[in-house]
């Protein structure tokens, strides 16, 4: 019985158990001057609830549970040399026989005694019926893998049988004492609440995931590369050595990334500041509704565009424009790469200018109309508003938009990729290249790796950064259009 | 009762005396397809206040907005008819809305200070106009004004907090002075007392009347004893409509129309 033909099942006992629930409280017969407290369909509801919730955790967690418990059980039975054995590995040793227990499947009566025996070698056997060892194996693994089939079937059958035992039960407890007066669609309203705390509850978690997944690696990292090394470090030069030859290591620099990094989201926001807020101004005050209308959701397709895209149109027609402009303003040599911070900077300010706009205007907009009104009727024009009370009073929730448009600068990687170049320069003209901290993470995470050289390990210190310095401005910007919010509330 | 407080309180003046100010003729005002004002009909006298009364949605409010033209703030509003302010149209191509808001101020519903110092509110309209050539200049009219509105004793000492820090009856005195400090010739007041309590109420219309000596003041008001109290002349409006206007003290005592009477009365609205 798969966990699918289970989930079927339970989901059958469910609809049962709600159809029931359903017709029993819609028989219900209050006597006078009662009624009912629930609808009959919210003690369908909780019927089907206490059907199937109780029935698919349990499964779960049996899911869970059973292979590493399974594993354990297989492992203590194999022979005590093995498992003592100095250069032996569980999960190899493990995997092998999880792979023979496959296979053990395909085999008639009499191989199986044969491979038993260790009269035939394992690996072209199994070859012969499409199962693919790494090793030749040895006669032990055999029976361990046929217990291995067993207990699985067990596990299997065992938690297939007890989850639909456990969803009759529960049919039955949310079947038992329909009444008139049962609340059930209290009952219903608190599963609700518990649906969305664990919804809540798993974002939080794959967050603080996505944070150790990246700090275990990084500490590994500082193990081979002394801290000081990596943040005060001004050369970039990871050199990547054979595997195992050992050796140089080479210089891990964070300073001219996050120079180049800083540098072109500074480029970006140079050219989407300005622009986007003017455009929200125009949108905010000045529009027709008309307008309005057409041109905020045009900006907001700008917004919807993939960063990709941004990236060929930098590479493709932004940097050759540039250089050829450059070329023909100074007359023969260019001194604007067609890869450099200008190019990236320039076209990742294309990029963030909805941002800018639509957080700005929503930011504007939010400023009381009475503070506009009150300055019109004293006889000023719509910019010594826009300019003298709209914009102060506004001011810090537009410094929070733009830090959260300065902290996806910084994090934003596949136009800087394309446009920027990989070259860990430290300069401060911006007609040349200069590299970031998501270009070098994608260099040194692409191609064949060896996930325990400082050279692949240091993305993950570099990640760690990344994200560190993204969340302070977050963390900044949210605190300051927090308290922004509280002056008109 | 309400109609012997109204009589008590001031020493009717005859129509004569006064200059008509602004005169309004055939005022239709049309918010897309609906049309809010009806061929309204209205003089506002020099140096008196002018109440404009009616229920909910009459659009007495939507008359007050032409008269300093922020109905053009608003995308869909359509206004016809002539409206002279000293026998100039201020509808015409020639006005420049920003010097007629100048001459014609405004009091809002509710209090709106900036989110600036009490002075620097007040300084606010001489700055953008340029009424005050130097540092000492703009002092003198800042304080001036807030002698004006009656609050300058309460705010001396703090010019340099937030106005949004005051109460809401300073803060309306405050935009009274806001006001005041451009010179204007007209203020213009939409239910001025409407969020501020009794006590702050008496404040601001004794104020009210003391302005009157120097301004013209055009009230919208939902409080009959209000109109009663503070104004010389009375415009009832109805579903769009001028029903009747006239001096204050007959419009409480002896309403040409019913419906006024009802109104005043309380029986609608």
């Amino acid at each position: 019985m798969s966990a699918a033909t289970v989930l079927l099942i339970v989901l059958a006992i469910g609809a049962a158990a709600f159809a029931v629930a359903y017709r029993r409280a819609a028989g219900l017969r209050p006597e006078a001057g009662q009624k009912l407290h629930s609808r009959a369909g919210y003690h369908g509801a909780y019927a089907f609830v206490m059907a199937v919730l109780p029935a698919i955790l349990f499964l779960a967690l049996w899911k869970a549970a059973s292979p590493a418990y399974v594993e354990n059980a297989v492992w203590n039975d194999l022979p005590e040399q093995v498992q003592t054995a100095p250069d032996s590995n569980k999960s190899l040793l493990m995997g092998m026989v999880t792979s023979i227990g496959d296979g053990v499947r395909r085999l008639s009566d009499a191989e199986l005694e044969q491979a038993k025996a260790g009269s035939v070698d394992l690996r072209e056997l199994f070859a012969a019926k499409g199962v693919a060892l790494a090793s030749s194996g040895e006669p032990y693994m055999v029976p361990a893998a046929v217990a291995y089939n067993e207990m699985t079937d067990a596990s299997v059958r065992y938690s297939g049988i007890g989850t639909i035992l456990l969803a009759l039960a529960g049919a039955v407890y949310g079947l038992t004492g329909i009444s008139v007066r049962r609340r059930a669609r209290n009952n219903v309203e608190r599963i609700m609440l518990w649906g969305l705390m664990a919804a809540s509850t798993i974002a939080i978690l794959t967050t603080i995931g996505i944070v150790l997944s990246m700090l275990f690696q990084t500490i590994s990292f500082f193990q081979s590369v002394p801290l000081s090394n990596f943040f005060f470090g001004t050369v970039w030069d990871p050199r990547f050595a054979a595997a195992g030859s050992g050796g140089t290591t080479g210089q891990f620099g964070l300073i001219p990334l996050l120079a180049g990094t800083l540098y072109i989201a500074l480029v970006a926001m140079l050219f989407a500041v300005p622009i986007g807020l003017f455009a929200a101004i125009y949108m905010a005050e000045y529009a027709s509704r008309r307008v309005r209308s057409i041109v905020k959701p045009v900006l907001e397709i700008l917004a919807g565009i993939p960063t990709i895209v941004y990236g060929i149109f930098a590479l493709a027609t932004v940097g050759p424009l540039l250089r050829d402009l450059s070329a023909a303003l100074a007359g023969g040599q260019p001194f604007i790469l067609a890869q450099s911070v200008l190019t990236a900077g320039l076209v990742m300010g294309i990029m963030l200018i909805p941002f800018v706009s639509s957080l700005s205007d929503d930011i504007i907009t939010a400023v009381p109309r009475a503070m506009h009104d009150g300055s019109l009727g004293l006889g000023a024009t719509r910019s010594e508003t826009m300019r003298r009370v709209i914009l102060p009073a506004a001011l810090p929730g537009i410094v929070g938009a733009l830090l959260l448009t300065a902290s996806r600068a910084i994090g934003e990687t596949m136009i800087v990729v394309l446009a920027a170049g990989v070259a860990a320069n430290l300069t401060i003209n911006p007609g040349e290249a200069m590299t970031t901290i998501t270009v070098k993470i994608v260099n040194q995470l692409t191609g064949d790796l060896e996930f325990t050289s400082p050279q692949t390990l240091v993305a993950f210190a570099l990640g760690i950064t990344l994200f560190a310095i993204t969340l302070a401005m977050n963390v900044f910007a949210l605190y300051i259009v927090r308290k922004y919010r509280e002056q008109y509330e | 009762m309400l109609t012997d407080v109204a009589m008590e309180q001031k020493l009717a003046p005859t129509q004569d005396q006064h200059m008509i100010k602004i005169q309004g003729q055939e005022v239709c005002v049309h918010y897309g397809e609906k049309q809010a004002l009806f061929s309204v009909n209205l003089d506002v006298r020099e140096n008196q206040v002018t109440a404009l009364i009616g229920p909910s949605g009459c659009g007495k409010s939507t008359f007050l907005r032409c008269l300093n033209r922020m109905n053009d703030t608003i995308d869909s509003a359509r206004v016809s008819g002539t409206i002279t302010l000293d026998g100039e149209n201020i509808y015409d191509k020639a006005i420049d809305v920003v010097e007629l808001r100048a001459r014609v101020g405004m009091v809002f519903q509710k209090p709106n200070p900036f989110p600036k110092s009490i002075y620097e509110n007040v300084a606010y309209g001489p700055r953008i106009h340029g009424l005050a050539k130097k540092k000492a200049d703009l002092d003198e009219i800042v304080e001036t004004s807030l002698k004006k509105a009656a609050i300058w004793n309460e705010v001396k000492d703090r010019l340099h907090e937030a106005g949004t820090g005051l109460s809401g009856g300073q803060q309306q005195r405050l935009c009274i002075a806001r006001a005041i400090a451009v010179s204007p010739e007209v203020i213009l007041m939409d239910e001025p007392c409407s969020a501020l309590d009794p006590i702050a109420t008496a404040r601001v219309e004794e104020l009210i009347d003391e302005l009157r000596q120097n301004y013209t003041i055009v009230i919208v008001t939902h409080s009959m004893q209000q109109a009663a109290r503070v104004s010389q002349r009375t415009a009832m409006f109805h579903l769009g409509y001028l029903v009747e206007e006239g001096d204050t003290d007959k419009m409480f005592t002896n309403p040409d129309d019913k419906r006024t009477q009802d109104y005043i009365t309380g029986r609608f609205g």
